[in-house]
């Protein structure tokens, strides 16, 4: 067991790139918002993926084939970020992979303010509120993406990655890559 | 029975609480491998880089982004260490250094190069897990890669009602041999009880 730091470090920075990202520097564009906030994490998993794949690999060789890299994410990887595994793995086995993650953890501890940041209203109708819930919700999902998307990449296998939070507190994360 | 005179808060509990050190809260906390803290932060010093440009700016959002943690993370404090409210400045800085750090990035700092006024310190980190495996490159001269622990120490701070101007002295990127952050005490509002004693 290596050096440590306490969880509400790291959630404490997820939370602030979400608001900074998506409260200030890209106040009414939440799609560059998302894409920057897709970047960090995947710039982050390329340095930490390394770390990992050190730890686990030394004798194994690389992936023999796309879904034993996908397992590789969804239980060493997943593992060390969360500290538990992927819940459920499915595919369609042409490249698209669904991993599900009955607690995200990343979401089950931020507290996500439901009260609208911007607007000068106080009079928002309850439905609005609940959308902008539900899109700070999907703002603090980008990063894990931009991690799995990374992660993935550096395993040989360019993708895309989206999240679904239709089921809360599961969390499903979608992988398409096109097929080798 | 009396109660003493509370010297802070007049909500400290009846039966007095040991304050807890810095190792118990951490070993109590959920933790996680310092290396993603690490490679988080870095990845998002990066971006900042590449979006804003201008050292200066990173500098400064840096600081905010900490101010904005800030001001957070002090409830987990107070609400961990079960720490009353300090009045003194000294009692601060000791207790920020010694639990504060400890129960977050799991290292201690010391204290040091107080003022004749006692107003005025440095906190010196020897460990920091924001910079391990971190070198700057040659076009980041003049940024400040740790500002963001300034900016949290600053907005912690101002919760507690005290006002603090907290820079960088020594900064082992910028080739220095320590991190030693000054905290100055600007202004100190006194706490406020909100009901009168004869009520």
């Amino acid at each position: 067991m290596g050096k440590e730091v306490s969880e509400s470090c790291v959630e404490s920075l997820l939370t602030e790139i979400v608001s900074s990202y998506g409260t200030r520097f890209y106040a009414n564009k939440p799609e560059l918002a998302a894409r920057r906030i897709e970047a960090i994490g995947y710039q982050d998993a390329g340095y930490y993926y390394g770390l990992v794949l050190d730890r686990y690999t030394m004798e194994r060789p690389r992936f023999s084939d796309h879904l034993e890299a996908i397992k590789f994410i969804c239980k060493d990887f997943w593992s060390e970020l969360f500290k538990k595994q992927i819940d459920n793995l499915k595919t369609n086995h042409r490249g698209t992979f669904v991993l599900q993650d009955n607690q995200f953890r990343w979401l089950s501890h931020m507290s996500i303010d439901p009260s609208p940041e911007n607007s000068g209203s106080t009079q928002d109708p309850s439905a609005m509120a609940e959308n902008k819930a539900a899109e700070a919700a999907s703002m603090h999902l980008y990063f894990p993406c931009g991690i799995i998307r990374g992660a993935l990449s550096n395993l040989g296998i360019p993708c895309a990655v989206s999240a679904d939070i239709s089921n809360l507190p599961a969390c499903e994360f979608l992988s398409l890559s096109a097929l080798n | 029975f009396e109660e003493t005179k509370a010297q802070h808060s007049p909500f400290t509990s009846m039966a007095p609480v040991a304050p807890r050190s810095g190792d118990v809260i951490f070993a109590s906390v959920e933790r996680v491998n310092a290396e993603l803290f690490t490679l988080t932060y870095g990845a998002i010093v990066r971006q900042l880089i590449t979006d804003l440009e201008e050292v200066e700016e990173v500098n400064k959002q840096l600081d905010q982004m900490g101010y904005n943690i800030g001001i957070r993370l002090i409830d987990e404090f107070l609400a961990k260490s079960n720490v009353s409210r300090c009045v003194d400045f000294k009692e601060t800085a000791e207790v920020i250094a010694k639990v504060g750090f400890k129960m977050f990035l799991g290292v201690t700092a010391s204290v040091t190069n107080w003022d004749a006024e006692g107003t005025c310190c440095s906190l010196i980190l020897e460990d920091n897990p924001l910079v391990d495996f971190v070198e700057l490159p040659e076009t980041c001269q003049g940024l400040y890669y740790c500002n963001i622990l300034s900016g949290v120490v600053r907005g912690a701070l101002e919760m507690v009602s005290m006002k603090t101007e907290v820079t960088w002295l020594r900064d082992m990127l910028r080739g220095d041999d320590a991190f030693e952050l000054q905290v100055k005490l600007l202004k100190q509002v006194p706490e406020e009880y909100p009901y009168k004693d004869d009520e």
